[in-house]
């Protein structure tokens, strides 16, 4: 018991009986309430369980096995911890660099080509923009679609339609950030003031105008920041694109982890983990400066 | 002048990227052709045989299991090391930087990279997918609830202290009421997205609905495909619909508790 709490003065049985006990009928019925809400998903748990086959013992037998993995990855052949020999450990650098480069770049291409093709639909999807109702229903579940089908899904059909490569992964990650995009952009546009556009058309403004001038500066900070945001999500997703034969640094990861290529594993994941985190940290710092620029004005 | 540079240089960016990238070299054109010939293979969406369907459903069931156990093992485990990662918690910056730098470098891993290294672990099956989306969702729920607990009202913790309350009741009483409701919705909605990533990792011989997706669209049985991609959405849809009551429930329940 600390100092603090032995100098308070406790109230006498008598009197503090009644007020435990008032206090315990207050907490009774939320106390079963979330008693009955815990069993509800120690049941889901249970089935899951079954349905997944979960095996805790497997686990616990084979859980050396995970150690042992991650310092093989990081042993070299000769049998040496990398880090003693990094020449032998990157021997293929500029390669994975040049594949690096590819993944970044399909990330930024196809976040580019996404949030165009946002920057259209979201004005068909806006509830105060629509042309109308069945445009706007039809639109919204366009882009649920796009963003449902997991982006390695599109990738598959377009490695068969438009053979192997980082097109395919391009596309694919491009459909998904329409998806995203289209309807965060969409969001935006709803929660943007309509008075400037009125006013630009009540001067005599086209359509377009009244969207440039009377839209486009109240929402556009928000579609950037939103566009920089999936873009750090689409570096993740393309390192994987190559899994499927999609472009990218995936084609090499897959292959050193399942040809037991161990200190290529570590290599490659090493640079991966690098690049995300440098891609992250200039997002950051981009998004920063223009929040900045939107508050100066 | 200045200002146009700017603005040109992502275009350029993009230009040069969809050069590269082989925007420009005839492939665009004659694949967009073979998209729309399977597009249309797609319809009408069947599953083949009935017996296809049922294993389809089952397969289903089971991704949304390995979705279901990945987050909650995740969010368990994530709890504790997000207390780790607050700054109002625990006041060493040496422990945060390292928590948080390991929690980032989890997370910047890919769930089908983590599904590959615990397949190495505990064979393939069901069971490696659920142990990879808790790994790369461990990452994501650490940053998320240190936020979340960083942020709470330092009001009500102080009022506790006042009491003479541990350290542990401090927690129990004074941030945890703070934050249930947030990071209620937080593990909601990963649920879902877990959901989309649990299709996918089937793709490797982590269970679920992938293999078969992947196999269907190899070879071509775009009907097929076209019913599984079906049975996705209709998934999704029905736990989006789940857990917007759950989650209106929870937040609502937490508002009556601070009136």
């Amino acid at each position: 018991m600390s100092p603090l709490s032995s100098s308070l003065t406790r109230l006498p049985e008598v009197r503090l009986r009644p007020l435990m006990d008032s206090y315990a009928r207050a907490v009774a019925a939320q106390r079963l309430r979330s008693l009955l809400a815990l069993a509800g998903v120690l049941l889901c748990v249970g089935l899951a369980a079954k349905s997944a086959e979960v095996d805790l013992w497997k686990l616990f037998e084979n859980f050396h096995r995970l150690p042992s993995y991650i310092i093989r990855i990081f042993t070299l052949e000769s049998g040496q911890p990398v880090w003693t020999d990094l020449a032998e450990w990157f021997w293929g650098l500029s390669r994975w660099a040049r594949l690096l480069g590819e993944t970044v770049l399909m990330a930024y291409v196809g976040t580019a080509l996404g949030a165009i093709g946002a920057l259209g639909l979201c004005l068909l999807a806006a509830a105060n923009f629509s042309p109308g109702r069945w445009t706007r229903i039809a639109t919204r579940r366009f882009l649920e679609i796009c963003r449902t089908v997991p982006e390695l899904v599109f990738a598959l059909v377009f490695v068969i339609s438009f053979g192997l490569g980082p097109l395919a992964g391009v596309l694919a990650v491009a459909i998904h950030t329409l998806g995203a995009l289209g309807k965060q952009f969409a969001e935006v546009v709803e929660n943007g003031d309509m008075k400037p556009v009125d006013g630009v058309s009540s001067a005599g403004g086209r359509w377009v105008v009244a969207m440039r001038f009377g839209m486009l500066p109240q929402v556009l900070s928000n579609f950037v920041s939103y566009a920089l945001l999936r873009f750090e999500i689409n570096v993740r997703g393309a390192t994987i694109m190559g899994f499927v034969g999609a472009g990218g640094i995936g084609q090499d990861l897959v292959e050193a982890i399942r040809k037991f290529y161990y200190s290529d594993v570590s290599a490659i994941l090493t640079l991966v983990v690098l690049t995300v985190f440098v891609m992250d940290f200039l997002t950051e710092r981009l998004r920063h400066r223009l929040v900045d620029v939107d508050t100066q004005r | 002048m200045g200002r146009v540079a700017l603005a040109s240089a992502p275009l350029l960016l993009l230009l040069f990227g969809m050069a590269w990238l082989g925007f420009f070299d005839g492939r665009l054109g004659r694949g967009i052709g073979k998209l729309g010939e399977m597009a249309l293979m797609m319809l009408p969406p069947d599953p083949g045989s009935w017996a296809r369907a049922k294993l389809y459903a089952w397969a289903l069931v089971e991704t949304v299991a390995i979705a279901f156990l990945g987050t909650m093992a995740a969010a368990i485990l994530a709890f504790p090391l997000s207390l780790l990662a607050a700054k109002n918690v625990v006041a060493s910056r040496i422990i945060h930087f390292l928590t948080r730098r390991s929690l980032d470098t989890i997370r910047s891993i890919d769930t089908l990279v983590w599904a590959l290294i615990w397949i190495n672990v505990v064979g393939l099956g069901p069971f490696a997918g659920v142990l990879a989306l808790m790994t790369s969702d461990l990452g994501t729920f650490g940053k998320l609830f240190s936020e979340a607990i960083e942020t709470a009202d330092r009001r009500p913790v102080e009022g506790v202290v006042s009491t003479g309350a541990s350290r542990l009741l401090r927690l129990r009483f004074g941030i945890l009421p703070q934050v249930f409701p947030v990071i209620a919705s937080q593990i909601l909605y990963y649920f879902e997205s877990n959901t989309r990533s649990a299709t996918i990792i089937g793709i490797v011989g982590a269970g679920g609905i992938g293999m078969h997706l992947a196999e269907q669209i190899r070879t071509l049985e775009l009907q097929q495909v076209s019913f599984i991609v079906l049975l996705i959405l209709l998934a999704v849809m029905a736990i989006d619909w789940v857990s917007a009551k759950i989650r209106f429930a929870i937040i609502g329940r937490s508002n009556v508790r601070t009136e």
